[in-house]
């Protein structure tokens, strides 16, 4: 059976725009969506989820979430780090003020929170582009960082300064705090995933995501044919800080459990979303989640590799992806400044034409 | 006089000291910047990367002993010498040559007309790829950096001030490093330099005519690549300095290469394009949070030290996005 349009036939209009045009990319894209919902849950041990798919799933909703930003909107942001330290805790001011409030809840309430607060640190966009609003975001990152560490109410006073996630049921199963099954954690986060790349695809190809690609590819342009700078821009960091914002709440509440915020949402994680929407691919849905894999899975690889299998010191693992990373960052930018979204998008064309080119 | 005003103009004029170093790096930044509009996030792991560099061949450090040991199974550390600090310097400048050379052509000329953000972008991974070479090939330990330059209060200095406080106040005399004092000779010493080249020798000329019009500079036969490889091997040179004092002050070791992150909002407030505006968004961000934390930091908990400059730029942006002494930005579609 080989990759091909011919045969599928569109009716309609809808049809004709639907996310996956052939068929087996459809069948293709069910598949994977039922293995990971029917088929993965029963496979997963601990070692696993918490070292690999949780991070993943979490990262791929920061990526996506950034990707909307500076994919789409154009408007760099190295805040990311504090904005997910926003969404977390907002997350614990939720779940220790309402106990009972359901997780789904909780976890979309520190969205808006974060949402709230991207709005606010989205302001100086209208007036400064390019570098400059990555400093002004930078401001977002330490400011916000700070805070956390300095009011006490933020953590509920308690002595350690950190924040520890108590645990919630969901559906009767414990999705945190230290009895959670890695089943349970893995199927939340997967259904927020799911949930969140629909609305992402649906916003980007809609009015919205238009307007943001106007801005992005030129705003005075944009501006000039109608596009409202203000409103644009202004969701665009909205929409974002959303994503991250319930990518910090997983990943304290699911992922981690108890946090740092120095040390769980520093300048570092900012980094690290960003150079995963540059290797995964600027302005793609799929490139987030190819870029969060890979930069999830890599070290983990190189770790494998190099600690378990060479029996080289960590330290110089550490290193060499330091090293790896980096090139490839600079690499993906002279030779596909796209990344891997388009590999793929370039791997399909040439698979509908396989075996005969010509 | 009193104490308290004693101690404003002593966080002043420290403020003033910290802000020199901030323009050190700073420095680096607009040189690259007004040459090939590059925004050099790197800067600051180059500073840390020549001053790794200056303490490991000063040292006879072996570079990438560790991954050699790991591989071979041998264990070599040292060469077993120890050179004089004007020797290693030298060695480490023609090691910034080759770094330039390198950037250029394995980075830059291929990233040509790009949009600057991509640029940007590059330099972040160019920083990361230089971070993780510079700690394999020296090692991630904190390091002794040493070449001789004096530090410690100055006693001089403390004798002089404690006779100008009031008769009977508990009042010890400013303190302030030589440190400080010698970086702010060296970074005074810096900007002449550099001004003088830039304004009165052959290669400045040519670097001010790349710096204005990238393709105006082309048609008259001045070689592009020739001209980034020199700023390259110039902000190499600057890194040096920084990294030495930075080295020499606070060790040598991984937070050096967060000073790029502080050189931002200050050239931000200067202007990207300008080197005095370096020097003095530098001196005006080092006292302004000097002064912050000094006053309005007990009532909220301190550390006000890590965002203070960033929101300062963030207000700043809001009112004269193009820094004090940039040049105007003008957009056309």
């Amino acid at each position: 059976m080989f990759y091909r349009q011919a045969g599928d036939f569109k009716t309609s209009y809808r049809g004709d725009i639907q996310t996956f045009p052939l068929k087996q990319d459809r069948i293709g894209y069910y598949l994977v969506l039922a293995i990971a919902f029917l088929v993965v849950p029963f496979l997963l041990n601990d070692y696993w989820v918490s070292a690999v798919i949780l991070p993943f799933l979490i990262f791929a909703i920061a990526a996506l979430g950034l990707n909307i930003l500076t994919g789409y909107c154009g408007q760099v942001s190295l805040g990311t780090g504090g904005f997910m330290a926003v969404g977390a805790y907002a997350c614990y001011k939720l779940m220790t003020a309402f106990p009972e409030m359901n997780m789904f809840v909780v976890v979309l309430g520190s969205g808006i929170v974060t949402a709230a607060v991207g709005l606010l640190f989205g302001i100086p966009s209208l007036r400064i582009k390019g570098f400059y609003l990555a400093v002004a975001t930078l401001a977002a990152q330490f400011f916000l960082v700070w805070l956390f560490n300095k009011v006490p109410w933020f953590y509920n006073y308690s002595a350690s300064g950190q924040i520890n996630a108590p645990e919630r049921l969901m559906m009767g199963f414990a999705i945190t705090g230290p009895n959670a099954s890695p089943a349970a954690r893995y199927l939340f986060c997967l259904v927020i995933l799911v949930a969140l790349a629909v609305v992402a695809r649906n916003l980007t190809r809609g009015r919205v995501g238009r307007s943001w690609m106007a801005i992005r590819d030129m705003d005075i342009a944009a501006e000039i044919i109608g596009v409202n700078p203000l409103k644009t821009k202004l969701s665009a960091f909205a929409v974002s800080s959303f994503f991250v914002g319930v990518a910090g709440a997983l990943f304290f509440s699911v992922y981690l459990g108890a946090v740092e915020v120095t040390e769980a949402f520093g300048i570092n994680q900012s980094f690290l979303v960003l150079f995963m929407i540059i290797i995964g691919g600027l302005g793609s849905i799929f490139g987030s989640f190819a870029g969060a894999a890979f930069l999830v899975l890599m070290p983990v690889l190189l770790k494998n590799i190099m600690v378990g299998g060479l029996g080289w010191p960590t330290d110089i693992a550490a290193h060499i992806e330091f090293i790896i990373v980096g090139g490839l960052i600079v690499l993906f930018l002279i030779a596909e400044p796209h990344g891997l979204a388009q590999l793929w998008r370039i791997a399909k064309e040439k698979l509908l034409l396989w075996p005969f080119p010509h | 006089m009193s104490p308290q005003f004693l101690f404003t103009i002593e966080v002043i004029a420290n403020g003033l000291m910290a802000g020199v170093m901030y323009s050190l790096v700073a420095l680096g930044f607009v040189l690259i910047f007004k040459a090939s509009g590059i925004f050099n996030y790197a800067q600051g792991v180059m500073a840390l990367f020549a001053a790794m560099t200056l303490v490991g061949i000063q040292n006879g450090q072996v570079p990438f002993s560790h991954l050699i040991n790991a591989v071979f199974g041998t264990n070599i550390h040292h060469f077993g010498w120890n050179l004089p600090a004007i020797v290693a310097i030298l060695i480490t400048l023609v090691v910034m040559v080759l770094f330039a050379i390198l950037v250029e052509r394995l980075i830059l000329k291929h990233l040509v007309n790009q949009e600057p953000i991509i640029l940007f972008m590059a330099t972040i991974g160019l920083a990361y790829f230089m971070e993780g070479f510079g700690d394999l090939m020296w090692g991630s330990e904190i390091k002794i950096l040493d070449v001789g330059i004096p530090s410690g209060g100055s006693l001089w200095l403390e004798e002089k001030t404690i006779g100008w406080a009031a008769e009977g106040s508990n009042y010890y005399g400013m303190y302030i490093d030589k440190l400080d004092m010698i970086a702010t000779v060296v970074a005074i010493l810096l900007v002449i330099s550099l001004t003088l080249f830039s304004q009165y020798t052959k290669t400045g000329r040519a670097l001010r005519a790349v710096a204005d019009d990238h393709q105006a500079a082309l048609s008259v036969g001045i070689s592009l690549r020739k001209i980034w490889v020199i700023v390259w091997t110039i902000a190499g040179f600057v890194a040096l300095v920084a990294g030495v004092m930075w080295g020499a002050k606070s060790g040598v070791q991984f937070s050096l290469s967060l000073i790029a992150l502080k050189a931002l909002p200050v050239l931000i407030l200067g202007g990207f394009t300008s080197i005095p505006g370096a020097i003095i968004g530098g001196l005006i961000i080092g006292v302004g949070e000097k002064l912050f934390e000094f006053t309005i930091g007990p009532l909220i908990g301190g550390a006000t030290e890590n965002w203070f400059a960033y929101v300062l730029a963030l207000v700043f942006l809001v009112f004269r996005p193009q820094g004090l002494f940039g040049d105007k930005i003008i957009e056309r579609v």
